[in-house]
């Protein structure tokens, strides 16, 4: 035996410890490319869009919405506050380039979920934050309860979107006719409804609930209740960064498993004395689960804190819209949405 | 009866008084109804549904948004430094419209005000800094605006004199740049800077997007402020220039003393009015994410609190516009006749 060998007898346990140390450590503490040029910059650059609830500037200039909370709850994830974010907007065609080339670290700006955009494009989503889907607002006096019962109704559709292709095939489907009006501007969907020059108009769910609110009589109208196509719109990031991926991935499961608990912005600070020990985890009161994944003990504590819980970011920025909550719901009140155990 | 002189026009001979008479009618049907809209049934003060009541304008939206569309999301306890911007290159606008200033001072004065405009936008040192990402508005228009025509003109004149060249490589260079310019929409340009100059950069410059933009526009705008100028130099006889080589003067004491003076003087209308078309064009920097006028106008319509109020938006977007324009086009009457004078 050489004697070079300083560890004695437990020098082949000490190495193997050593090795199993050296192939966890680095997926724990080192940060992929993404991560990285975030930590150096000190600033996460968030791509929106501007949708009326989901992200929209206020009167003083400052971004207000849905997706803008979650931007500030990533900035509370990686740096402790909710400010290290700066939003940028971008326009529909331009923002998956834009991801690809690096001008965004992170796109929350309701983009959809596709098996191509992860295969063929190469990005990856975090979970689904809003479930979305085509539907169609019609006027109330062409007496249809749903979209099925439609027959030789003039529709207005977005021109260019996958929202044609939608209602096409959905009225081969019922074997029904209608007549599409392609329609440029959202603006004059609007015009279009009003002045009759259409019977309904088409657009995912969350258009249409923000231009109810904009018609000068919404009870007119009515909402049909189907939904023509799957829109999961979800936070997505380029590849290449495993660890970005799971802190947004964890920042909107905290934000659901806040919801289930019952913890809100207001009561967090009483859910710190509690006794079950899967929320002294989460609010990192017990700092074994954090320490384990590398983050802030009160990260999970901050985001609520700031930010709140997923039904409070809804309620803040699109009930007063009209949203309902609809699939947007947890799953123990017949929703979609389920966050996996902190554990 | 004698009608004043402007009106007597208007009612000579049968085509103009049916004309005339269309006219009147077309007001008739539309002015009523627009002041209606814009005066009569307008809301001055109030919130969204205070405004969704009412049948007119909703003029409070304005009043709540003008910041917004003016200055978008800079910080508003700095707002002096883009107001300040604005008038700085408001000035500058006047005071390069005044012949009297042609000349070195202006050649200063430019570089001077753009480059501080920059810097009071960008801060640094006592001020705090502002990210470019939070600039918009006005100041951006212009600012675009102005530094793309301060790199566009000087180059353009070169490209236009090497155009003429007599040396082939030279020329060919400068045809086929020019050529390929205005042979490439502007919006392709735009998405040039934005995704693919990143990359072309060498590693570890980042230049940010609105800058990345900037320096795109100002090479497609030289292309066509290079035609312009081409026109102008092909007026000038080729004898002037041969009688200033035969003087002893060489090539460009020749350009800079006889051929650009007599050249630019016969092409300034076409210039501003170039120029005044640059300024609607910057509007498309929007399909790259910047808010400019237009788009800062518009994202202002989104906000749940005042929600789709787009006719106001545009309607106030649109008379900046206009009074920008509207000025550049007196402007250059005003100079066209000033100059067939002298």
């Amino acid at each position: 035996m050489s004697n070079l060998n300083i560890f004695g007898k437990a020098g082949p346990a000490l190495a193997t410890a050593a090795a199993v140390a050296a192939a966890t450590l680095p997926s724990l503490a080192s940060a992929g490319p993404t991560l990285d040029r975030i930590t150096e910059r000190g600033v996460i650059k968030v791509g929106v869009g501007t949708t009326p609830g989901f992200f929209a500037p206020d009167s003083d200039g400052k971004w207000q919405g849905f997706f803008i909370d979650y931007g500030r709850a990533l900035s509370i994830a990686v740096f402790g506050t909710p400010d290290k974010v700066e939003f940028t907007s971008s326009s529909p065609q331009q923002r998956l380039p834009a991801l690809q080339a690096g001008e965004f670290d992170v796109l929350l700006s309701g983009v959809t979920v596709t098996v191509t955009r992860a295969f063929k494009l190469g990005f990856h989503f975090g979970p689904t934050v809003f479930y979305d889907g085509q539907a169609i607002l019609a006027r109330k006096d062409l007496g249809v309860a749903t979209a099925a019962e439609l027959d030789g109704a003039t529709i207005g559709v977005q021109s260019g979107t996958t929202g044609e292709l939608n209602i096409a095939d959905f009225f081969r489907k019922t074997g029904k006719s209608f007549t599409p009006v392609t329609i440029e501007d959202t603006s004059e969907f609007l015009a279009a409804l009003e002045s009759n020059r259409v019977d309904a108009i088409t657009q995912d769910s969350s258009d249409l609930v923000g231009k109810l609110q904009q018609l000068k009589d919404p009870s007119a109208y009515v909402l049909l209740p189907e939904r023509l196509s799957k829109e999961p719109l979800a936070p997505a990031i380029a590849a290449g960064d495993d660890r970005w991926l799971e802190i947004i991935n964890w920042t909107v499961y905290a934000t659901i498993q806040a919801e289930e608990w019952g913890i809100t912005q207001t009561n967090v600070d009483e859910f710190l004395t509690s006794e079950d020990p899967a929320i002294q985890r989460f609010l990192g009161v017990d700092p074994s689960l954090a320490q384990d994944i590398g983050l802030d003990p009160k990260w999970a504590y901050n985001i609520i804190k700031t930010v709140g819980n997923y039904g409070e970011i809804y309620e803040r920025n699109l009930a007063p819209l009209g949203w309902e909550r609809g699939y947007n719901q947890l799953w123990t009140k017949g929703g979609l949405l389920y966050a996996p155990p902190f554990r | 009866m004698t009608l004043p002189a402007p009106l007597r026009g208007a009612f000579a001979g049968p085509v103009n008084i049916a004309l005339s008479l269309a006219v009147l009618g077309a007001l008739a049907l539309v002015l009523p109804p627009l002041f209606g809209w814009a005066v009569a049934h307008a809301v001055w003060q109030g919130d969204m549904a205070t405004c969704r009541a009412a049948a007119g304008a909703c003029w409070a939206f304005l009043q709540a948004k003008a910041r917004f569309i003016l200055f978008a999301f800079y910080p508003a306890d700095q707002i002096w430094r883009p107001a300040l911007v604005v008038v700085a290159l408001l000035a500058l606008m006047v005071l390069s419209a005044l012949p009297r200033l042609w000349g070195a001072v202006l050649l200063t004065v430019w570089p001077v005000v753009l480059m501080s405009s920059w810097g009071l936008m960008a801060g640094g040192g006592p001020l705090p800094r502002v990210s470019v990402n939070d600039w918009g508005g006005l100041p951006v228009t212009l600012l675009v605006w102005t530094t793309c025509m301060a790199f566009a003109m000087p180059a353009a004149v070169l490209l236009a004199l090497a155009r003429q060249s007599r040396m082939g490589g030279l020329r060919s260079l400068s045809v086929a740049y020019i050529e390929v310019m205005r042979a490439t929409p502007m919006v392709a340009i735009l998405y040039f800077a934005m995704l693919i100059l990143p990359m072309a950069l060498p590693g570890g410059v980042v230049l940010d997007k609105i800058l990345r933009a900037t320096i795109m526009t100002a090479l497609f705008f030289t292309a066509y402020l290079a035609e312009v100028v081409r026109g102008g130099l092909q007026t000038i006889p080729a004898g002037q220039a041969e009688a200033a080589s035969a003087l002893g003067l060489g090539y460009w004491r020749t350009v800079q003393l006889i051929v650009l003076p007599q050249a630019l003087n016969k092409v300034i209308p076409g210039l501003v009015n170039l120029a005044i078309g640059f300024l609607l064009a910057t509007s498309l920097l929007a399909v790259i994410g910047v808010f400019d006028l237009l788009n800062a106008a518009k994202a202002s319509t989104t906000d749940p609190l005042w929600m789709g109020f787009y006719d106001e938006a545009y309607v106030f977007a649109a008379l900046i516009y206009f009074l920008l324009c509207f000025g550049g086009s007196r402007y250059s009457l005003w100079l066209e006749r000033r100059l067939r004078r002298n």
